[in-house]
Formats: structure tokens, sequence, C-alpha cells
């Protein structure tokens, strides 16, 4: 919301801060200036001047030529573009020699030919507004040559403030002055409006429905609408507002209309009252009422747009038809036009929730609306009213046909709330008296009705019954009067948490650092994903392309793997540590299972002059996830992935070059494996790309651990054996079978060495191993050794067929 | 025959570069040269001497592969003869150490994990555990106990994402204050780091996906000097010793009173500069006092139990630490940009 400072000081004599002293104070009173913006900065150049004559550009269409009264003494030849320039108007004019606000020096040229010796500016030249449509006409009487700033009381600052939505009351000047005023409430005056009456309009009060100047006003829906005051104003002369209520207007980024109009704008953003004038000869049946629409409705708002008014949506009717949306936008039918004579303005109290949930409806914001809200001073809506009366004599002239009415449909007393200081000292930790408790509250209109030394009765105003109805409310008042600044630094004692360290958090910090170590970087991403690789799908998704959560966190890192490969990166090493989401219960949460996804591909060292480079491949692959299982839990076994499992392996991966991770009942926790060339896009140069995932279950950051292993006391022998294994016959089964066979002097069993080829029949593979046996108890001798291998080499021989290398 | 020796030239020629492998010394390398090439014992010889016995139409093809062979062994011989010769030189001239040395690849934990795990480093100092909480929530906990009416204003800030009826993607992580309160029994000090998502289009200053770490501190006696303090504890803790906070009024559903935390600005120290739009303040957090509607609607008696609660943002402080401008970095993994992070 915007904020003149003049407007402000206007009705806050006492604040006496340079811009910049408010705009701290703004922040500290909880309504951040997002913008200090010094109306007049740069535009010392720009005089008034008066268009003599506007004539077509001989050489151009869109061009006029104009002959300009700038208080030279001289008429002036100007070349204007703007389509709404004409003759006898006053614009903003900046001479040959000024300097317009972004720097651009006007200078005398010629445009297609004609001379020209100046420009005459729009708003957006100015730097005043985004309004490039055409030039700025100034309404009302200006010398020529005079300076354009103080002509048209542009010497302001603006504070476009952000004020929270518990709020409401600060969305105005006055309820802005009344935070920041030292003087509080009392300190406060409305601006006497020059020729206003010299008395109030009298106001009749009404239930239900009431009469003023011979119309009924009514109200049929007592929910939406629960006061309903309005006013009669015959003869009034529809004309350009005084230079002071349009200065007022443009000081906070309104553009002026007419005098009614912009008298109803200026009391909104005075008082923060909306309202709303109705060329009274428009509406029809000499009857307005606050009613539900009804099906089939619709209606022209101000804007020019048709809105279809859905039933249940409250609007504002006059005998017969639609006249505008309650709380949000006038009709153009009986909008004030230069014509209007008569007017009948309203001031009305909707519910917040009515017209929240009807501009929301129509996807129509207004400042009306945005009031409404958030909730409107119930308890100033009459004396606004009159005081709106007041101003529209005094900008327009005409007569009120008294009395007003002020139509209710419920009776509101102001909340009383009880405080118990002691309850201030429990939130606050500091000991206030109850005569400070009274000193933080009274300035903000807050009444203290009855006091004891433990409980205060403090009743709320109008201003703030939206946000203020109870102890911690007005607690809240307390610690921001006291000063958030005023608190002690004091770090007291504290007892730890009760809460146990997620275990889970600890799990991946253990596997995130160990992949870093080994060389894999870390990415993060968002959950969403195409349907091809979601389950669960958002109702309201940015894209369709990302329309789903992620069922896998591997396919978005190849997705990543393939940024990089359009950046010309071919050693990649991903991972990523996220959510994937599963399907739920019908009408139930989504199951988010966590998991670790990695992607690489490239080298598997950088590069050295040492060697060549060598690439990874899947024994890399295979390595990693048996590592991974390692710290995941020792009961995970890794398998390779049979045809059947590929189909349902998250991501998609090479058939014959790919493993899965299965817990201790064969359940897969885990893929790893070659991705396949038509799942990714990669450049010819890439090279092969691995993925795995691994679902981290709850089983996993139980980190149980293992007594340390007595470190042995007698020396072992070492055995080689080659054997010729059949490509039947997995090299696990060979392990196996050795294991079996050996018993318990076997301390370790490797394979060093795969051979095919020479000396190896066909469709048999030379698997070499090192056997490492030792005795805990005595020192090994070659006889044991010896008996040893021939047990092993027995059972091979017998069960599996395998026999030593000759 | 004539295909048997050239298979035996095949073998021979396999062989040499074979026992070239382990020559180790320019004697060894006339040893070879001898054996392989050698007019009477060589094995290329013995070969040739076999040339009589076959059909001689096929004499010139073996005598072509066997010279050809001759040539290949001969090159092979005499590079690795040079090689050892240079070797040689480079050990009588001393290793070149000014060469790089050999290296493995460099990983990275991401620059906002790096943030968010230093957040809770220093929160754990302060006596706080971290909790986690689901990513899907309910519209209950992730507005209605959060003291949040879905119909009023307040619930703008969050353009939502939803999954189904009341179902949606979290907006902020602070349903996980819920969550831990309905788990667990005071004293609850705990930091919940995590996603939150809104439906704010992907540019330099919006992600739909980001990280939040919200806080939660509910015990008896808790007031607003220690919410004050511990939280400006934090801040030095986290961003050095000089750093200097303040707490503006602000408005949070489920906080009251609520606030917004600066500290000086991180680049400036406090002097102004564009990163702090010249007022020498950065804005950390929100944060407030525990509303009694939150413990009501988890079950705690507010009269007993007070709190505070805190929500900030780990990606922005990694972005203002690291200088990134454009938050849509951080979620790209570009290798080029988190291989700066090791």
């Amino acid at each position: 919301m915007n904020i003149s400072y003049q407007w402000l000081r206007a009705i806050a004599p006492d604040i006496t801060d340079t811009p910049d002293q408010l705009a701290a104070r703004l922040a500290m009173a909880g309504a951040p200036a997002d913008a200090v913006e010094y109306l007049d900065a740069n535009l010392e150049d720009i005089i008034i001047a008066k268009v003599h004559t506007a004539g077509k550009h001989p050489n151009a269409d869109r061009l006029s030529v104009c002959t300009v009264d700038a208080g030279t003494g001289e008429i002036l030849n100007v070349v204007c573009g703007a389509p709404n320039v004409k003759a006898g108007a006053f614009y903003p004019f900046a001479p040959a020699g000024a300097k317009l606000p972004g720097g651009i020096e006007i200078k005398r040229a010629k445009i297609r030919g004609a001379e020209s010796n100046g420009m005459l500016c729009s708003e957006r030249e100015l730097g005043l507004g985004r309004d490039h449509a055409g030039i700025m006409e100034l309404r009302g009487d200006f010398t020529p040559g005079e300076s354009f700033v103080p002509a048209i009381g542009l010497n302001d600052v603006r504070f476009v403030i952000d004020v929270g939505a518990n709020r409401p009351d600060m969305l105005s000047h006055i309820g802005v002055a009344r935070e920041l005023a030292p003087g509080g409430m009392a300190a406060l005056r409305l601006p006497e409006f020059p020729n206003a009456p010299s008395s109030n309009v009298a106001v009749a009060s009404a239930q239900a429905e009431g009469t003023t100047g011979g119309l009924r006003v009514r109200i049929e829906d007592p929910d939406g609408c629960t006061r309903f005051t309005g006013a009669v104003i015959r003869g009034v002369t529809i004309a350009p507002s005084p230079i002071w209520l349009a200065a007022r207007l443009r000081s906070i980024g309104l553009r002026p209309i007419n005098n009614v109009v912009d008298a109803t704008n200026y009391m909104l953003h005075e008082l923060g009252q909306p309202m709303h004038a109705y060329d009274l000869t428009k509406l029809g049946g000499s009857e307005i009422v606050a009613r539900r629409a009804r099906a089939g409705e619709s209606l022209v708002t101000l804007d020019g747009e048709t809105r279809k008014l859905e039933a249940g949506m409250l609007i504002i009717a006059d005998h017969d038809v639609p006249a505008g949306v309650a709380g949000v936008m006038g009709g153009l039918h009986s909008e004030v036009t230069n014509d209007t004579k008569d007017i009948f303005l309203e001031c009305a109290v909707f519910d917040p929730k009515s017209v929240r949930t009807t501009r929301r409806a129509l996807g129509l914001s207004t400042d009306a609306s945005y009031r409404f809200e958030r909730g409107v001073d119930w308890e100033e809506v009459r004396p606004a009213m009159q005081r709106a009366v007041s101003l529209i004599i005094a900008v327009a002239g005409g007569t009120a046909d008294a009395p007003a009415i002020d139509v209710t449909t419920v009776e509101r007393d102001a909340p009383v709330v009880t405080l118990r200081p002691a309850r201030v000292k429990h939130v606050l930790g500091v000991q206030l008296s109850v005569d400070q408790i009274e000193r933080y509250l009274t300035p903000l209109g807050f009444d203290v009705l009855a006091r004891s030394a433990d409980s205060l009765r403090v009743r709320v105003p109008g201003s703030r019954w939206h946000d203020v109805s109870r102890e911690i409310d007005l607690i809240e008042e307390i610690a921001r009067r006291h000063g958030f600044e005023s608190f002690a630094d004091d770090l007291r004692a504290f007892r730890p948490s009760a809460v146990p360290e997620d275990a889970m958090s600890m799990l991946e910090n253990r596997l995130r650092l160990w992949l870093a170590g080994r060389g894999f970087l870390e990415a993060r991403m968002a959950a969403f994903a195409p349907d091809s690789e979601g389950d669960v799908a958002l109702l309201n998704p940015l894209s369709a392309a990302e329309g789903h959560l992620r069922n896998t966190v591997a396919s978005g890192l190849l997705r990543r793997a393939e940024y990089n490969f359009a950046r010309g990166t071919r050693n990649i090493r991903l991972f990523e540590i996220g959510t994937a989401f599963a399907a739920g219960d019908q009408g139930g949460l989504p199951v988010e299972t966590n998991r670790l996804a990695g992607v690489f591909t490239g080298a598997r060292t950088p590069p050295h002059w040492s060697a060549g480079t060598q690439v990874f491949d899947e024994w890399d692959l295979k390595g990693l996830i048996e590592d991974l299982s390692g710290i995941v839990g020792s009961d995970v076994s890794i398998r390779p992935m049979s045809d059947s499992a590929q189909q349902t392996a998250f991501p998609k991966l090479e058939t014959g070059s790919s493993f899965e991770i299965v817990d201790p009942t064969g359940a897969r926790v885990g893929v790893g494996g070659a991705v396949p060339a038509n799942s990714i896009d990669a450049p010819l140069w890439a090279g092969q790309v691995y993925a795995f995932e691994i679902v981290l279950t709850d089983a996993m950051t139980r980190n149980e651990s293992s007594k340390m292993r007595a470190l042995p006391s007698f020396p072992g022998i070492e055995r080689d054996m080659a054997l010729l294994v059949d490509d039947s016959v997995a090299s696990l089964t060979v392990e196996n079978t050795i294991r079996g066979a050996a018993g318990p002097l076997l301390e370790s069993l490797a394979v060093f060495d795969v051979y095919r080829g020479k000396g190896v029949p066909a469709n048999m593979r030379s698997i070499a191993y090192r056997a490492a046996f030792r005795a805990e108890d005595r020192t090994l001798t070659d006889e044991d050794a010896d008996r040893t291998m021939k047990q092993i080499l027995t059972r091979l021989k017998e069960d599996l067929g395998v026999e030593r290398r000759g | 025959m004539s295909g048997n020796l050239l298979e035996q030239l095949s073998e021979i020629e396999k062989d040499a570069a074979a026992s070239l492998g382990g020559a180790d010394s320019v004697d060894r390398i006339e040893q070879l040269r001898v054996q392989f090439l050698g007019r009477k014992e060589g094995k290329l010889s013995g070969v040739l001497r076999q040339l009589g016995e076959i059909d001689p139409a096929d004499r010139p093809t073996i005598g072509d592969a066997a010279n050809k062979a001759k040539d290949k062994i001969t090159a092979l011989l005499d590079e690795k003869r040079k090689q050892l010769e240079n070797l040689a030189a480079g050990k009588a001239a001393g290793p070149d150490l000014t060469l790089p040395g050999r290296r493995v690849w460099k990983g990275a934990l991401h620059p906002v994990t790096q943030v968010v795990e230093e957040i809770c480093e220093v929160f754990r100092s302060l006596g706080f555990t971290r909790v986690r909480g689901p990513e899907a929530e309910t519209d209950w906990y992730n507005f209605t106990a959060l003291n949040t009416p879905l119909d009023h204003p307040a619930a703008d800030a969050h353009d939502t994402f939803y999954l189904g009826e009341g179902l949606l993607l979290r907006s902020h992580t602070s349903p996980g204050q819920i969550r831990t309160m309905q788990a667990f029994r005071p004293p609850i000090r705990v930091v919940v780091p995590g996603m939150a998502y809104r439906r704010d289009p992907f540019d330099a200053s919006h992600a739909p996906g980001f990280e939040q770490l919200e806080g939660l501190v509910v015990d008896e006696g808790i007031t607003f000097v220690d919410f004050k303090a511990t939280l400006a504890e934090f801040a030095r803790r986290m961003f050095g010793p000089n750093v200097k906070t303040r707490l503006r009024p602000s408005f949070f559903p489920f906080t009251e009173p609520s606030a917004e935390m600066d500290v000086s600005c991180l680049l400036c120290g406090g002097t102004g500069c564009s990163a702090c739009k010249r007022t020498g303040w950065m804005e950390i957090m929100g944060c407030g006092m525990v509303d009694p509607a939150v413990f009501e609607h988890v079950g705690y008696d507010p009269e007993r139990y007070t709190g505070f609660a805190f929500g900030m943002g780990p990606g922005r402080i990694a972005m203002l630490r690291y200088g990134i401008t454009d938050i849509r970095t951080l979620y790209e993994a570009d290798v080029r940009f988190l291989e700066q992070f090791s």
C-alpha cells in the first residue's frame, strides 16, 4: 500500500521524522517500506505549458505539431506524438535543455522536418507512473511556465509499505498515523476541506431497511452485509478535482478521474473505508439493495468487463438489476459521468469471507475488496460516510438530501478482553506495571474499562476488531509498544530437547559424506516429474511436464546428466538423497520413501600425464553398490538382476549388466546398472552412463556396532588356484563351494584373475583365486594347507565338475 | 600346413610383445633380439626353415608375413630400447617434481546442504535436536493446526500445490511443529529442515520447491527474552560474533507476537550496499512466540507451556553467502557449479 508523507503529516502533525527516519519507524511498526520514492526527484526542469494549437504534422501521420506557451514570452513550436494532445489544455513540459528523471536531456531538434523546442511529457517519462498511452493532461488553472512540481503539489514522498494480513487498520493514512504518531490517537486530526459545509449531514438509523432522499436502502442478506449507510447528494457538478485533491491521489499513485470519484478514493485511503458513488437517476425503482445474486444474472463492471454472476455472490442491485459487485467493483451502468447531477453514496460493511469468495471467483482484486476481505472499522462507518458527504459537497457542490441513512442488521458491541499482568510477564519475560501497560494501549484506541493489580478489562476499538480478541493479542500490542529492541538479549539456562535426533538424517549425512569422498557431487531437485515417472498427480501443476511427484529419484538425475552433457561436460558423478512418492490409500496421503540415487559416466579418475584415461565400467558400479551396502547394512546382498526384474526396475536399466540389492527377505531395496541408450539423450562422445538407487529404510538407520575381531597371533599360508570353470557355473557358486569345503582355516578368498583364451577350452574361463589359510591357535603347516586345498579341489570336482587349470 | 605357419608367426609376434613388456634393461632387449630374430636360434628363422616343406604356391604369402613380422618385432625392440635409454637418462636427471600429482575426483555436498548442516550444528550446540516430517501433508497440518484458516487472506501467501481433497505439498516446514508436539512432550527444542513447495513460477528468485528450516522450542517458562536471546545467539554462532540482530514486528498466524529477524548485512556489515537495499540489514527468518491456539490444536495447555518458533530459508542464506544471484543455479546440478563447493 502507498502512503504519502505529506498526507500522513497532515493527519498527525506531531510526526516530525524525516522520510528516512519514518521508513525506519515503519519497519519497527511492522509495516516495512519496500520503497521510499521522492516524487519530485529530478523534475526541477519541468514546467507547465499550455498548448495553443495542435495540428497534424505534414510528414507524419502519428505526430502533431503544436504551438505551446511555456511562459517564455514567445510561442514555441513543439512536435508531439501523443494521441491526446489538444488545444487549450495544460501539460508538463520539458523545454530544450531540460533533463528528464532518466537523465535524458531534451534538445532542440527537427523531427521529420518540423522544428521542436521541447517535449510534452507522459507520466512514465516523468517517473510518476506507468501510463504512457498519452501525455499527462493537467486539469485546473495554471500559469504557463510555472514550475511543475509545486503547481500540482507533488513535493511529496511516497512510502510503499507492506502491511501484514492481520492489520487492515494500517491500510489507511489514519491507521498508519495512529501507529506512528508520538501522541497517539489524541494527537490526530482530520484535515478540514475548503468549501465544506459547516456541519455533518444528519443520519437516521434503521433496521434492515430505510429510506434516504426518496431511495429505499435495504439489506436482504444480513450475513453478507451487516451495515449499509448512504446519502443522496443532489445538484453536484462533475468536474476535475481541485489541485489539492488531485495531488493527494497522485501522491499515492492514483490518477484523478473526477471530483466525486476522487473524493471516494480519497476517503478509502484516508480512513480505510471503501465507498462507491452511483448516479442516482440510473438506479431503477428508487431502491438499492444488498442481496445475493440470482442464477443467470450478469453485470458490466466499471472496467467494461461483462461479469457472469454466480448465484450466491453478494451484489448491490437496484430494484431490478445488479448495480455492483458488493465490496469489489461498481457497475458501469450507474457510473458517475460528466452528466451526473444527483448521486447516491454507498458506505457499507461486507462480510470478509463473502467478499473474498466473490472476488476470487471473479478473479478481480481491488483496493476495496482488499480492505473488505481483511475487515473495515465497524464503528467508523457512519462518521466516514458523513465526512465523505462533506468532501463531495466541498469539491463538487450540491446538497445532501438529509437525513442520510444508516441501516444495520445486527447489534455489534466492542469486544472486551481481560488482560492479566502476570500473563504478560509469563509470555514476555519482563515485569510491566499496570500503568505502563495502560500507557502502551490507550494511544492505539484501546480503552481500559477497569483495572486491578491482577487484571485489566480492555475495550477494543473498531479498527482492531479483526485482529484483537484474545489476551495474547493484547500482549503482542504491548510487546510492540514496549519495543522489541528493549527486551534483553540474555541467554538463560535451558533444558535440552527431549526429542531424539532423527536417525534417518544421520544415515543420510553418513552417506552424503561417503559419496562426496568417492568423488560424487550432491544435487538437489524438486520432486516434480512427468507422468511416466510419477504415480501421484498434482491437481494444479505448474506445467504438464511436471504434473506428478516422482516415484524415482534417479530419473531426475538422468535429466540432470543430459543437462550437463548439453554443456559439454563428459565426466559426471551426481547423487541426490530425496523423497519419492507412491500412491497412498484411496483419498489418503501418498507414501513417501527416502532414497539415495546416483548417476555417473566418464573417466574413472581425473586425467593424469602418467597414464591414459580409464572410463567407468559396470565393475565400478558394482563395487560402488557393494560398498554402499556395507554402509546401509551388512544384511543386504547384491545379485544380478533377472530380465523379469528388469521390467520393474527404478530406473530402467540395461539387461545383462545390472544388479539388485535385496534385504534378507529377498525384497528389493535398490538397483544399479548401465542406463540403456534409449533412456538418456546423450551425445555421441558421451560414455556409458550408470545409475543406482537405494531405498533408505528405518532398518538401515540402526547402526549397530560390531565387536572388534582379535588380530592373528600365528602366521598363515596363502595358496593360489586357477580353476577351469564352465560358463554355466557362476563365480559366486565356485566361491561358496570353496568356502564350504575349506572350513574354518580359510581366512579370506579373493578372485585375482579371470582369463579366456589359449589353454582354456571354449565355453570355459579360468578363474584364479587366492586363498589365505590361518589357524587361530597354532602356526599353520604346509601339510595343513595341502590337506585343505585337496578338500577344496575334491569338492569342486565332485559338486561342480571344476578342475584346476593344468 | 601354411595356415599353421601363419598361426605360428602371429604367436611369435604376441610372444615377443609380451616378453618385451617385462624387459627392464638394454641388455635384455638384445637378448630378446637374438631370441626372436637371431639367424641361427631365432624363432622367426625356425619358421622360415619350414618353408621348404610347404606347397611352393603358398611360399610367397608366408614369406611376406614373415618379413612383416620381422619388421614389427624390430620396431618393438627399437622402441623399447629407446624408452629404456630415455628412462636411464631421466633417472640420471632426477624426476621433474613440478609435474602435477595423481588426484582423485573431488566430490562435494550441495551448498544448501552445507548451510543446513551448519545451521543444525549451531542449534545442536544450543540443545536442539533435528527431526523430519513428510513433504505431502493434509491441510489440517499445513494450515488449520497452525491457526491459519483456509479462507483467510493469510493463506494467500502460500500458493499451494494440491494432491487431492485436503491433501497438499507442504507450503512450509511448519507442519513439523505440529507433528513434533504430537509425538513428544516438552522440553522440545527441535529443528526441522526439509523441502517446501509453493506454486511460484521457476525464475531467478523463485523455485517451486525449496528448502526451509523450521525451529520450535516448547517448555515451561519460555519467554520472549529466551526467544530473542536464543535466536540472536544463533546468528552470532552462524554468521560471526560481531553480527548484529534486530527483531521487527511481523505477522504469522501461528505465532504471537510475531517478528522478522534481521541480521546486519553479511556483505557490507551494516553500512549499506546494494545487497541489503542500503538498509544495512538482511531479513533472515520469520519467528515468534507460539500462538496459544496452536497449543490448543495439539492438546497442550497454553497456560502451562510457552514457546517460540522460527523458520528460515537455507537456500537464501546459501545465495547470500556464496554470491549466487539466480536461485535456479541451485537446482540445475551443473557439475561445474557443484564442483566449486568441494
